[in-house]
């Protein structure tokens, strides 16, 4: 096989591989129920699983023991309705550009707007690839403030960080960004550490664990007693991330496994990890559903605060309610599936969407909304 | 917004590197990965390689993959993957 093969394989979504790994869960996952109080509540924390399981159909094929609940794993479904309230005040800034990765765009603020209504209002606002197409934006336009919005978890932060990095080593004035920026492990003590917890498995994200590492989540294996696998996006990935759990528990252990080991060294990205650490600082972060929770977060550092567009532009924090009906939040900390919602469906569509989880391609709602259950 | 591909690098300068994904190629940020080298396989988010691949890996990952659910193995129960400590 070439070495470009291997990565791209059609072995990776092998249907006669599939059966087979379907035909072990089926076995697995009653004799793990009959452990658990006849039913196994796995999560995936990571929206690109949400949307790796909705697009492979592999859902209808799950025995009924099991059940897959979606996780706080979506950026912007996580992202506090205070926290987008100050995007969209940002776009209300004179002469600034707004740059974003295209998933913000249709979330609505409290007052029901969002940025593409606020660009045919006539607000600058530009989807870019990479926060590095910004940083660029911002050299070719020195008379124009150019905000990249960042969102997202240990995955995207050191990216950003890094484009930060390198405004800074430009020297770069008119270039600055949000740091809304949620931190997986702790997201993980909060489900746990909620008594109505139900979570019998966590399917760890696969390119927040290529940054981290494996260490960050000894604690939910050790005292939460809760087995984790870090797990990849192809379906053969995810149909043995979840039998892995299964023997877990079959097994009567609780251990932090890793699947996705061609891409997941248990020490993580070690160069990733210290460009984050310079550029950010762990902090408080608001999250949708639950609230301002300390240490849950990054903001900038001191050295880097010149770069904090919320600083820049004075934009404070509001709490501000959630859409009225909207069960996004029960849906981020896995008590409702999409369809447990009034809306989904019916008010709540991709095309008029009320809640962040129809908004984004990673939300549950979306996912669910477009391939089915 | 985790997503991530996985592309060879062609050429690199001043950690910039022109990265071939499946015949579509880019400019790639190696800021995170400075150990990367010409011919190695990055994995990309949003304009920066976060990691180094292993071609080795992956094949060993597929190997298992048919050993588990290969016909003689319907009943596999040894391990799979790699567990932390």
């Amino acid at each position: 096989m070439k070495n470009s093969d291997r990565f791209s394989s059609p072995l990776w979504r092998d249907r006669a591989l599939g059966a087979a790994a379907v035909a072990e869960m089926e076995k697995l996952a009653p004799r793990a129920a009959a452990l658990t109080g006849g039913r196994v509540n796995f999560m995936e924390v990571c929206g690109t699983h949400t949307m790796a399981i909705a697009a492979s159909g592999m859902r209808k094929l799950f025995p009924a023991e099991l059940k897959m609940l979606s996780g706080p794993g979506c950026p912007v479904c996580v992202t506090s309705q205070g926290d987008i309230d100050r995007v969209l005040a940002l776009a209300e800034m004179p002469g600034v550009i707004i740059t974003t990765f295209g998933d913000m765009l249709k979330v609505k603020g409290s007052k029901g707007l969002d940025l593409h209504a606020m660009r045919e209002k006539g607000a600058d606002i530009r989807v870019v690839y990479s926060p590095l197409d910004a940083v660029e934006l911002a050299a070719a336009e020195p008379a124009r403030q150019v905000v990249f919005i960042g969102v997202g978890f240990e995955t995207t932060a050191p990216v950003i960080a890094g484009a930060v990095a390198r405004a800074k080593a430009a020297g770069l004035k008119n270039f600055s960004s949000t740091a809304f920026f949620k931190l997986v492990p702790p997201a993980l003590e909060l489900l746990l550490s909620d008594p109505e917890n139900r979570i019998h498995g966590f399917m760890l994200p696969g390119h927040v664990s290529a940054i981290i590492g494996l260490e960050p989540y000894r604690f939910v294996a050790e005292k939460h007693k809760v087995p984790c696998v870090v797990t990849g996006f192809e379906p053969l990935d995810i149909l043995t991330g979840i039998n892995m759990l299964l023997r877990q528990i079959v097994a009567g252990k609780a251990l932090v496994e890793d699947e996705y080991f061609r891409v997941v060294r248990k020490a993580g990205n070690p160069a990733a990890q210290r460009l984050m650490a310079e550029v950010f600082t762990v902090s408080a972060a608001s999250w949708r559903a639950i609230g301002t929770v300390p240490a849950t977060g990054l903001e900038f550092s001191a050295a880097y605060a010149a770069f904090d567009a919320v600083r820049r532009f004075k934009i404070p924090y509001r709490d501000a309610p959630e859409p009225k009906g909207c069960l996004c939040g029960g849906i981020l900390l896995g008590k409702a599936l999409p369809p447990d919602c009034k809306l989904f469906g019916k008010v709540c569509t991709p095309s008029n969407a009320v809640g962040p989880c129809m908004v984004s391609s990673e939300g549950a709602c979306a996912a669910w909304f477009k391939y089915g259950a | 917004m985790c997503l991530a591909v996985p592309g060879k690098i062609l050429s690199l300068k001043n950690n910039n590197a022109e990265v071939d994904f499946s015949g579509v190629r880019r400019q790639v940020s190696l800021d995170l990965v400075p150990d990367a080298r010409k011919n190695d396989y990055v994995l990309v988010h949003a304009g920066f390689a976060i990691q180094v691949l292993e071609p080795k890996e992956a094949e060993e990952t597929l190997k298992l993959f048919a050993e588990i659910y290969g016909k003689d193995h319907a009943d596999a129960s040894g391990p799979l993957g790699h567990t932390n400590p």
